[in-house]
């Protein structure tokens, strides 16, 4: 039969000889083999103790940035929400009342900002269509639970703490969330 | 008091009633902590880590998985035979058990001014009743696949029941030319023989080789485990049982390799003798009962050593075909027993004869 390929091999299958049908010898080969891996170093990483470090580009849970001065970044220009393919974000924009400079960094902010975790595929585009520098990727997971309301993130759960009224909190977050 | 009472010896009795608790509970918790080794052996053999969250080391593993056990749901078939689905699994358990019978696990206390021997009976057909129970052995796998009422089930009951049968004729074979050797077949004169490093595998090697394929087999384990090949007969004649009924299944096997190896320790390795040391000697030394602990405790690291080589052997071995295994037992082993015993027997008369044909 002509084969189909230029690299096809045939196989050999020549009977076995005394030395290999007695079957002991090969045995003893492959338990050495066995004995030498239990001196082998382990790859196992003790998970919850112990996390490997993620890559650089890694991409996860959202978070929603502050100022130095620590008013919130967004404007809700919603241009994260027309830039996400998985239409995970949805916001309500609201127009700063006098006496919220200190909240807010523009005349304009998100009063409702909403990611479905379960929908979000983490591809980051959210991020670089930020003309504000206001939503970020950090480097944790989103946690697990048991609602699937409980996965869309409000607010309250990406806003990074307030680093003027919160310092302790804003600097936690900042060491959990990896980089910012 | 009674006088019939008077006549039983009630320090014997109690005696022995106490070492077979000791050696019951002992068996128990080896096979316990077998699962916990195998675990961590096969762990160890693939580069992983084994079980470690549970206690130090994960040494309350085999607690655990137990607890797991008995919590589950325990399912009976409603078309399987109820006595007999029942019976399966203790009847397992039981022949495991009782193997330990014989095995000399050290000499002789002396306590209370008695010498209190470290064998529940010194019966003088001590193999032929390891045989005997061994063989029973089978009727655990044959009733629990049969009562199951399940296909597979019953075919692996049935390998199952063909492979223990047939190693049994070789394994036979192996220890006659051994008997041959020893003229007894009381296992604490087979380990009174062995005394000063005339260990019999030095003697046997062929034998013991033997009996070592074939223990492998008797106690279903890989490279013949065809009875509850996971990968094509699900869980084999197991496979409707749920519950602490599998955990006994399992536990059996678990303790059959702890007796089985323990019987080749005694038959072939000394038993309980201390190697390179003259117990005889170390008796007037340090006194009897310190020379028993340590002859205990070298039986001991001697099933260890034959447990691991279970273990190392069942992590390396890929399970032998049906009909490999069946050529193995009949075409090879029991030719070459055959072969081991007229060798055996031809020095045997050589020697007699002071060496002259």
């Amino acid at each position: 039969m002509q084969s189909l390929t230029s690299r096809s091999k045939t196989v050999e299958r020549k009977p076995m000889t005394m030395w290999e049908r007695m079957y002991l010898p090969a045995i003893a080969k492959g338990m050495a083999i066995t004995f030498g891996h239990m001196f082998h170093k382990r790859p196992t990483v003790n998970y919850p103790e112990k996390t490997r470090p993620f890559s650089p580009v890694f991409r996860g849970l959202h978070v929603l940035n502050r100022d130095e001065e620590g008013r919130e970044r967004c404007t809700a220009c919603g241009l994260c929400a027309v830039a996400c393919p998985a239409e995970a974000i949805t916001m309500e924009g609201a127009e700063r009342l006098p006496g919220e400079e200190k909240l807010y960094r523009e005349e304009k902010y998100a009063a409702k900002y909403e990611i479905n975790m379960l929908r979000c595929i983490f591809c980051g585009l959210c991020e670089e269509a930020c003309p504000k520098d206001a939503i970020y990727l950090s480097e944790t997971f989103t946690p697990s639970n048991y609602t699937r309301k409980s996965f869309i993130y409000g607010k309250e759960n990406l806003l990074i703490p307030n680093p003027v009224t919160q310092p302790d909190e804003y600097a936690k977050a900042r060491e959990d969330r990896g980089k910012v | 008091m009674h006088p019939m009472l008077l006549a039983i010896e009630w320090a014997l009795l109690i005696e022995k009633a106490v070492l077979i608790l000791i050696i019951i509970s002992l068996s128990l918790l080896i096979a316990m902590y077998e699962t916990y080794a195998e675990r961590k052996v096969a762990a160890f053999m693939q580069d992983r880590r084994g079980p470690s969250r549970a206690g130090p080391f994960g040494l309350l593993q085999p607690l655990a998985d137990g607890l797991k056990l008995f919590m589950k749901e325990e399912i009976i078939p409603a078309s399987s035979n109820r006595l007999l689905f029942v019976l399966g699994p203790g009847l397992a358990m039981l022949t495991a058990m009782m193997t330990s019978a014989v095995v000399p696990w050290s000499s002789h206390f002396e306590l209370f001014g008695r010498t209190i021997s470290m064998q529940i009976a010194d019966i003088n057909i001590g193999i032929l009743y390891i045989f005997g129970v061994v063989s029973m052995g089978v009727y655990g796998v044959m009733i629990g696949g049969w009562a199951s009422n399940n296909k597979f089930s019953l075919l692996a009951a049935i390998r199952g029941a063909s492979q223990i049968i047939s190693y049994e004729l070789a394994m036979g074979l192996a220890i006659i030319a051994l008997l041959m050797i020893t003229g007894s077949l009381s296992l604490k004169t087979i380990v009174a023989q062995q005394q000063l490093g005339h260990y019999y595998i030095l003697y046997q090697p062929l034998g013991f080789l033997i009996f070592l394929v074939c223990a492998f087999a008797e106690c279903n384990r890989t490279p013949f485990d065809l009875s509850e090949a996971d990968s094509e007969l699900n869980m084999g004649f197991h496979l409707e049982y749920s519950s602490m009924k599998l955990g006994f299944y399992l536990f059996s096997e678990y303790i059959n390799v702890f007796i089985s190896s323990a019987v080749m320790a005694t038959l072939y390795f000394g038993g309980f003798d201390i190697p390179f040391v003259n117990d005889a000697e170390l008796v007037h030394r340090i006194g009897q009962n310190p020379v028993a602990i340590l002859q205990a405790v070298s039986l001991f690291l001697k099933v260890v050593c034959f447990i691991f080589f279970f273990m190392w052997v069942r992590w390396t071995i890929p399970r032998f075909r049906y009909d490999q295994l069946m050529d193995l037992g009949w075409k090879v082993l029991i030719p070459l027993s055959l072969l081991n015993m007229l060798a055996t027997g031809f020095i045997i008369l050589l020697r007699q004869n002071h060496w002259h044909f």
